[in-house]
């Protein structure tokens, strides 16, 4: 796999990322000058305290959010720049998004949730002849993640793992090249962090999925192929591969 | 498809909605209420205005009239005669009425139109019959007080029912018993009557009406022609020749009865009474003829201006009070069309066929043009006004929207990092505005209809509940409250409902749509 990773050009990359916030009267610089890459198929972890930036770095690589200078390259090919549809394309077929506080809509069951993906990407008539297609992809991630019982439950009846667990289902419905993680154990105790932790591993060494991580927590950045560490808005460590034990090698 | 679910999801779990809901079901409810009553009221109104007056009307310019009516008949037959199913001529001329009221002993004098007719060919342009108080029964509260007096096949006429006739025979006696009394010099002026009293429970011991038995002596001939001897009666005590129908409202109030506390109707002078009326003669200068004539019977067509202020009199009688010298000299035609819709055609036709300047010929609705006028100005500001009901509703809208919108920032986040567009989100609160607007619409079109289809039941339940008449029927002369529901109109409301409910949705919606997805994310 290490071969493979240095041969191939890098999935997604960050050029010299900068972001500043307007706070009341004065320009906050949280990112400065940042660069990040990952390659098909790895697992990166940012690890950085509360506030240096290393949310922001997720939200831009995902198009959440624009860099005031840098670039964010897609295989290749800038889409920072991209106008305001083709960005929402890309977030809904290529990112996938999961968050500290999971943020499932709560209105929805949980199989709504999963769906929503999908249903943002098809029209009322494209998701009617696609209905059973949509279901049983949603119905199969669910599987994968172990909440096929829990299909009517609202988020308000999940427990905190579970909700993660349906959140991570949704970031993986559309079948998206990249997942970013923003403190995805943040808000759950060690145990449930843990299966959580498991499960994204799984997914990057069966499926292959690239996953960006970021986290504060140093046990749970060491789980990646490699760390970087983000302190206030600058890249510090870099490069460190990591955990590529023998074992994981052949696995993938 | 996401936007359909979870606009139709928080319709269901926003109970907030229902704020919205409600309040533009009522303003569409009341709006249909009152556009169905006011609509109701209006065409029972133009209803009794036009059948008072007939379709089209031809009146000369002067108080002299045109000369013979069944000239100038013929000259609209040959005009128009296709078009016309009935007409009847007509003399028109303002008067006074005097008459004494048996309560006070008062005489009163009131301004009337006099309106000389022929009752067959009025009642064929228009519902005399229904509107004359013998040929219908009298109802209270539903129940029948009195049977109508005469049969409806009876041809209309100027005699008088046996009950009239009763009456009039008992003041005529009483009037004999009076003037024998004075002129036997006794002091006590109350008549020793012989006939029972309950005949006429409003004669009770009241003196005998002044105006009845002085007034002949005191008129002096209105013309030559006409000597004293018309206003007697033909046959020594028979009525008179001058036969009239009053108005109800001329000669009746409301009053208080002390015993039932109900209000109940008082008339003031009774089918058997003689009345005096003053008019003008048909001369130039015109000078005031007055004359006694009976009345025959009393008439409410629901037109409080007409019912308090016409007199229908016998033409030939009028006629000849009036000295009217020309050969069958009347005033005006009423016409009655086969079909409204021609009445263009018919005015065109008829002005063509008379002399430029004889007459004035008008429709109905250009005779009432002011009333019914007013009518659809008040409802066209009362609609204006019901409207900003729903606008109020509106802005209601605006405000929960705006209340949702920023209770849904994080969500609008999550949706839009799962890659929704700010159009797709925009579109999330367009159509739950519109998802109010209908739901909204539809109940209030539903309660406003039902509303007006219980009107009645419904103004029973509040007269019970407030103890007090909510709609007098005797006021307006309806059993019922009259409603016309028009489909257009209800279309119109419930669209402008909508309408308002989506616009109010837009700025919502822009702010949903304009918020970036990050602050949306980080919003706590």
């Amino acid at each position: 796999m290490a071969e493979i990773l240095k041969m191939t050009q890098p999935l997604i990359t960050a050029e010299a990322v900068s972001r500043s916030y307007l706070k009341g009267q004065h320009q906050v610089p949280v990112l400065r000058g940042v660069c990040l890459a990952a390659a098909r198929g790895e697992f990166v972890s940012v690890i950085g305290q509360s506030g240096s930036g290393k949310s922001t770095l997720l939200h831009i690589m995902g198009l959440l959010d624009s860099p005031d200078v840098g670039e964010v390259l897609l295989a290749g090919s800038r889409i920072d720049n991209l106008n305001r549809a083709a960005r929402d394309q890309l977030r809904n077929h290529v990112f996938g998004f999961i968050f500290q506080f999971y943020h499932l809509l709560p209105e929805l069951s949980l199989l709504e949730n999963v769906m929503t993906p999908l249903m943002i990407r098809h029209s009322i008539f494209g998701f009617l002849k696609r209905r059973r297609e949509i279901r049983d992809a949603a119905l199969s991630i669910l599987q994968q993640v172990g909440l096929e019982h829990r299909l009517k439950h609202r988020p308000s009846e999940l427990s905190g793992g579970e909700m993660q667990r349906g959140a991570i289902a949704r970031a993986l419905v559309g079948q998206p090249e990249i997942l970013l993680a923003d403190e995805p154990t943040g808000n759950l105790d060690a145990d449930t962090g843990a299966g959580i932790m498991e499960l994204l591993n799984r997914l990057n060494q069966d499926q292959g999925l690239t996953i960006i991580m970021v986290t504060h927590d140093n046990a749970i950045a060491s789980q990646a192929h490699r760390t970087v560490q983000l302190v206030q808005g600058r890249i510090q460590a870099a490069g460190r591969e990591i955990t590529t034990d023998p074992q994981q090698s052949r696995t993938a | 498809m996401y936007k359909l679910l979870l606009c139709l999801r928080y319709l269901r779990t926003r109970y907030i909605a229902l704020a919205c809901i409600i309040s533009v079901m009522l303003g569409v409810a009341t709006m249909i209420v009152v556009n169905s009553v006011m609509a109701g009221f209006t065409t029972e109104m133009r209803d009794r205005l036009h059948n008072f007056l007939a379709d089209i009307v031809i009146e000369s310019r002067g108080t002299a009239g045109i000369e013979d009516a069944a000239m100038q008949m013929d000259r609209v037959k040959a005009a128009a005669g296709q078009y016309i199913a009935a007409m009847t001529p007509t003399i028109e001329i303002p008067g006074m009425m005097t008459f004494t009221d048996p309560w006070s002993g008062e005489t009163y004098t009131s301004p009337i139109q006099i309106q000389g007719i022929d009752p067959a060919g009025k009642a064929q342009v228009g519902p005399l019959q229904d509107y004359l108080d013998s040929y219908n029964r009298i109802l209270e509260d539903g129940v029948e007080v009195r049977p109508a007096l005469r049969n409806r096949e009876e041809p209309l006429g100027w005699e008088l029912t046996a009950e009239g006739e009763k009456h009039f025979r008992m003041v005529q006696e009483r009037n004999r018993l009076f003037l024998e009394d004075q002129q036997s010099g006794q002091p006590d002026p109350q008549p020793q009557d012989p006939q029972p009293e309950m005949e006429s429970p409003v004669f009770d011991s009241e003196p005998v009406p002044v105006a009845d038995n002085e007034t002949p002596q005191q008129e002096p001939a209105p013309e030559p022609i006409f000597t004293n001897d018309d206003s007697q009666p033909q046959e020594p005590g028979g009525p008179l020749p001058a036969r009239i129908y009053l108005g109800e409202g001329l000669i009746s109030f409301m009053a208080r009865n002390p015993e039932t506390g109900r209000q109940q109707k008082i008339m003031m002078v009774q089918p058997g009474d003689n009345v005096i009326l003053s008019t003008i003669t048909a001369g130039t200068p015109p000078d005031v003829t007055k004359f006694q004539a009976t009345v025959v019977d009393t008439f409410r067509s629901g037109m409080n201006e007409y019912d308090s202020s016409i007199v229908l009199m016998n033409l030939d009688a009028l006629q000849k009070y009036r000295g009217m010298h020309l050969k069958n000299a009347i005033s005006s035609i009423h016409i009655r069309l086969t079909d409204y819709s021609h009445a263009p055609k018919v005015l065109a036709a008829l002005e063509q066929a008379f002399p430029p300047g004889m007459v004035n010929i008008r429709t109905w609705e250009e005779k009432q043009g002011m009333l019914l006028s007013a009518v659809e100005v008040e409802t066209a500001i009362l609609n204006v006004l019901l409207f900003l009901i729903i606008a109020v509703a509106g802005f209601g809208i605006l405000a929960i929207f705006y209340m949702i919108v920023v209770e849904k920032t994080r969500d609008i986040g999550i949706l839009k990092s799962l890659g929704a567009s700010s159009g797709g989100v925009m579109s999330i609160f367009l159509s739950y505005g519109l998802g109010l607007g209908i739901t909204g619409s539809a109940a209030g079109v539903f309660i406003g209809l039902l509303f007006v289809e219980y009107i009645n039941e419904i103004e029973d339940v509040l007269s019970w509940a407030t103890g007090r008449k909510v709609f007098d029927e005797k006021i307006y002369f309806f059993l019922e409250i009259p409603t016309h529901v028009n489909p257009w109109m209800v279309f119109w409301v419930a669209t402008g409902a909508i309408a308002i409910a989506v616009l109010a949705s837009i700025l919502p919606a822009r702010r949903a749509a304009a918020l970036h997805p990050v602050r949306a994310l980080r919003f706590e």
